[in-house]
């Protein structure tokens, strides 16, 4: 007798079942959405704004199929495309009223057109990769040495904004390579120095002290815990400053992640404007405010000093600035294009976070009258973006006015925004792919794992009969629970995944392969039918254990250390050996079980031509 | 239906000088040709920038090569793709440009070109630093699946299983390698995998015949058959189940070649070989390489006896 006890077959039934609850969003396809999510910190989709939302909706006479509500924001389903594209416009509209400013990103989306008992239940479609649905990835590289050369360079300004403030005259504070050098003109005003800069920076510094001559100096590294803060704090700035660029997008689902200690990933799915997408997250600027050298001739600068070029018009003309260090572009907090109260000429607003605005307003403050250039570093090469004289005492908002036409002051708001990278980066992966791209990937991927199932459905039920198609189905739940799992982890399907899906299937057929053959073998051997089947299964499990465990092997490896595509591929080439051996052994036998398991005189199994050497 | 219908185990062991001989063959051809020739790297390994553009007629393929040399690409490929409509370029990274620019400056040359305008319908830019840690990557994962099986065969089976098994399937490893050099096929990512894939599949072969060979020597009925006769024996009837099941496999992998489309191209073929090659390594090299190696009917029984033991 060949019987599973009922709470075996239960088992399989559920886990069957459960595969098939879990697999069914991916059969429902998906319905167009307008997503709401926050586009700054202090901004947040809360009721409020789901009503603001509804209202505007209603008001323009457009019905939602659905909301949705959860941490990333607010998505509002929509019967199609036409209507998608007006209610975008419409909760554009309702959310940010100034477009200069949103506090909201508005974005199309895509939702799952499953039902709600589904989508509650925590059952969603496969999560698709690039690849499959078209849009730009990027690995950004952080210069780790430009983080900290800036944050020395910004140190510096701070320590002399703190020896100005404890009365303390030096002869100058200069970074000189990876060590900042602080002058003094005694023995005692350098005691007194060292203890000030102890107590303001902390464990993160450490300082040496040398006599020079004449000159009594504290050279000031960093510690190996300091480093590591600012290499931190800029992998964080940059990060942040990556999703307002990403806001400004409107993309609906982007990705941005800390890779290895030194990258950031970006994933944007379904981006239209690739060139602007690359733009704005391949700007790889920096931003410094110094004083401009007042009659400092730009042929022959004099030191502790660099020249810049500022292009008015189309004409470039060379500026010198003191090498000192005011500000840097991670102090800035936002930057707007605006128009001046009283004569209505575009300017653009900045403002600085309140360690920025201390040091601007003793800048200013000693400072009235004269120049003062932000200046944007990209790729290492500097760029005065503007030279403005300074017109008054101010601290962390100002206003940077000049000749600018409305255009400019645009351009230039944007560049202060995105200006604020605590470091350099480096675009040094890039992968794009077109939407049309992606839906083809996915037919040509779906196409041949079909094919290659058909193809081996038709050769086993051809070759072993009725116990061929019991492998066939076994194989079809396979693919059953493998969605399922996919589906449930939410794990990121690719086109190398779906390769391996393929794969994984016609290695899985050798489990069945051999229990099949097994039981062939036990027939031939004189087994009764019964006995066959049992002991085929009994024998073949070892091999099919064994067999698997070396490919989950390689499997482990691929995962371990595969990137990219091999990643892709790997997670669900071992997912898939682990559902094969479930499939393959558990659910055939199951099927067999209730096929034969009950039948007392069984003289002869349906799995072929059983050719024994002696019939002959 | 029932293909194999052999009456006594075949004779496979009296020809396994021959068997090694041909493997030796293959092997030091592939060598030759991975050394003589080079592979093929993809952009990945590589770095640069390679770009599919998609025209709605088929278009002339030099005065785009021409607008790219006299845009200063010079070592640029222009290449078709798939169809004629579709083109590939690929541009090289090099050491003064930004290299992550290349892809618009690209289209804009090729958009200048008269004649119908492409579509851009997939980028790939890999930088200078990322394609060396790939290939160390992919060095540390042959490493890992190879030390992971030798140890997982030699705990469950014996050392000599496990060392012929992986010598038998690296040898696959590195004929799959010798046929991308010799036709100078392109190595990308996913072939990369494919290729471990393969190591892990064939090793599970070599694993099926093994477990035979062991239920033979511990079965007293087959006592008095000396060792090729029990490979011969483990051979022959796993024989019909090893051709059946790769013959699965490889109908997956040709229906990958035939409707993947060229992204799984290479992906498939490196896998279809691999698995032709596995059928023959797994059985017909790593079979000899025991009997080299001295295996015996005694290192299991032994074996059993311990265990026994180790129980009471």
């Amino acid at each position: 007798m060949n019987r599973y006890p009922l709470w075996k077959n239960l088992l399989i039934g559920l886990v069957l079942v459960l595969g098939l609850l879990y697999t069914l969003p991916n059969f429902f396809g998906e319905v167009p959405a307008v997503q709401v999510s926050a586009a700054r910190s202090t901004t947040k989709v809360d009721s409020n704004i789901e009503r603001q939302v509804l209202a505007a909706l209603s008001a323009a006479s457009i019905e939602p199929t659905g909301l949705i509500r959860d941490p990333a924001g607010l998505r509002v389903r929509l019967a199609n495309e036409d209507i998608q594209l007006k209610a975008r416009d419409v909760i554009e509209h309702a959310l940010n009223p100034d477009a200069q400013n949103p506090g909201f990103v508005v974005a199309l989306n895509l939702l799952s057109a499953s039902p709600q008992w589904l989508t509650s239940m925590g059952a969603l479609p496969m999560y698709l990769g690039l690849d499959l649905r078209g849009g730009v990835h990027f690995l950004l590289q952080v210069d780790m040495k430009g983080a900290v050369t800036k944050q020395l360079d910004a140190t510096a300004g701070d320590l002399r904004s703190l020896l100005r403030e404890k009365n303390l005259r030096h002869g100058g504070i200069n970074r000189e390579g990876e060590t900042l050098v602080v002058r003094l003109r005694s023995e005692d005003d350098r005691k007194k120095a060292s203890g000030y800069i102890r107590d303001a920076r902390g464990t993160d510094f450490q300082l040496v002290e040398r006599t020079d001559g004449s000159e009594f100096l504290i050279i000031g590294s960093l510690t190996e815990k300091g480093r590591r803060t600012i290499q931190e704090d800029a992998i964080k700035q940059n990060m942040v400053t990556l999703h307002n660029r990403v806001n400004e997008l409107g993309v609906a689902e982007p990705v941005i992640q800390q890779q290895g200690a030194d990258r950031i990933v970006v994933q944007l799915p379904g981006v239209q404007d690739v060139a602007k997408a690359k733009d704005l997250i391949g700007r790889t600027a920096t931003l410094q405010v110094r004083l401009v050298a007042e009659d400092a001739n730009p042929m022959s600068p004099p030191a502790g000093t660099d020249v810049f070029p500022e292009t008015r018009g189309t004409e470039s003309y060379p500026v010198v600035v003191k090498k000192q260090v005011v500000l840097t572009g991670d102090r800035f907090v936002g930057a707007q294009a605006s128009f001046d109260s009283q004569n209505q000429q575009p300017v653009v607003s900045v403002r600085l976070d309140a360690a920025g605005g201390r040091v601007m307003r003793d800048t200013t403050r000693e400072n009235l009258k004269k120049r003062m250039a932000i200046i944007l570093f990209e790729k290492g090469k500097g760029e005065a973006i503007s030279v403005a004289t300074i017109q008054g005492e101010f601290g962390n908002q100002f206003q940077i006015s000049g000749a600018f036409s409305t255009e400019e002051s645009n351009r230039l708001s944007i560049l202060i925004r995105s200006g604020s990278l605590a470091a350099p980066m480096d675009i040094i992966e890039e992968r794009t792919i077109g939407p049309s791209l992606g839906a083809e990937n996915i037919k040509k991927g779906f196409e041949s794992t079909l094919w290659g199932f058909v193809a081996i459905a038709v050769f086993m039920c051809v070759y072993y009969m009725l116990f061929g198609l019991i492998s066939t189905l076994a194989l079809g739940a396979n693919v059953l629970l493998l969605i399922a799992l996919l589906s449930l982890f939410q794990a990121t399907l690719t086109l190398p995944g779906i390769a391996a899906i393929a794969l994984t299937l016609g290695m899985a057929i050798d489990a069945n392969v051999l229990i099949n053959e097994r039981i062939r073998e036990e027939l031939r051997n004189g087994a009764s039918p019964q006995a066959a089947i049992s002991a085929g299964y009994e024998h073949a499990f070892d091999t099919i254990l064994d067999s698997n465990v070396t490919t989950l092997i390689a499997g482990i490896a691929l995962l371990a250390f595969g990137s990219g595509p091999v990643k892709g591929f790997a997670v669900v080439h071992c997912l898939g050996i682990l559902t094969s051996m479930f499939s393959a052994v558990m659910v055939s036998r199951m099927i067999t079980n209730f096929v034969y398991g009950s039948r007392r005189k069984l003289e002869k199994l349906a799995i072929g031509q059983v050719w024994r050497a002696t019939a002959e | 239906m029932e293909l194999f219908r052999i009456k006594n185990d075949l004779p496979f062991m009296r020809h396994a000088l021959v068997f090694n001989a041909i493997s030796l063959i293959t092997f030091v051809l592939a060598v030759f040709f991975i050394f003589h020739r080079g592979l093929h790297l993809s952009v990945e390994f590589t770095g640069g920038t390679v770009m599919e553009v998609t025209y709605a007629e088929a278009p002339q393929l030099d005065p785009l090569r021409n607008a790219l040399t006299a845009a200063g690409y010079t070592d640029t490929q222009v290449q078709t793709f798939g169809s004629s409509r579709d083109i590939m370029v690929r541009v090289p990274n090099r050491a003064a440009e930004n290299s992550s620019k290349v892809s618009d400056k690209v289209m804009a040359t090729l958009a200048a070109v008269p004649g119908p305008k492409g579509e851009l319908r997939r980028v790939e830019f890999v930088g200078p630093q990322v394609g060396e840690e790939l290939a160390t990557d992919g060095a540390m994962a042959l490493l890992m699946v190879v030390l992971g099986i030798v140890i997982y065969l030699a705990f469950r089976f014996e050392w000599r299983f496990a060392v012929s098994a992986i010598i038998a399937n690296l040898h696959d490893v590195i004929i799959i390698v010798g046929f991308f050099a010799f036709f100078q096929w392109e190595f990308s990512l996913p072939v990369l995998a494919a290729v471990l894939a393969v190591l892990g599949y064939s090793v599970n072969e070599s694993v099926v015949v093994f477990d035979r060979v062991r239920e033979t020597f511990r079965n007293s009925r087959m006592r008095g058959l000396t060792v090729p006769q029990v490979l011969d024996h483990a051979i022959t009837s796993t024989i019909s189940r090893t051709i059946i099941t790769h013959a699965c496999t490889l109908m997956m992998a040709l229906s990958m070649f035939f409707f993947g489309g060229p992204t799984l191209h290479f992906f498939a073929l490196a896998l279809a070989i691999g698995i032709c090659f596995g059928i023959y390594s797994s059985v017909l090299v790593a079979a000899p390489l025991v009997m080299w190696l001295g295996v015996s009917r005694e290192q299991f029984i032994k074996a059993k006896v311990e265990k026994e033991e180790a129980v009471v």
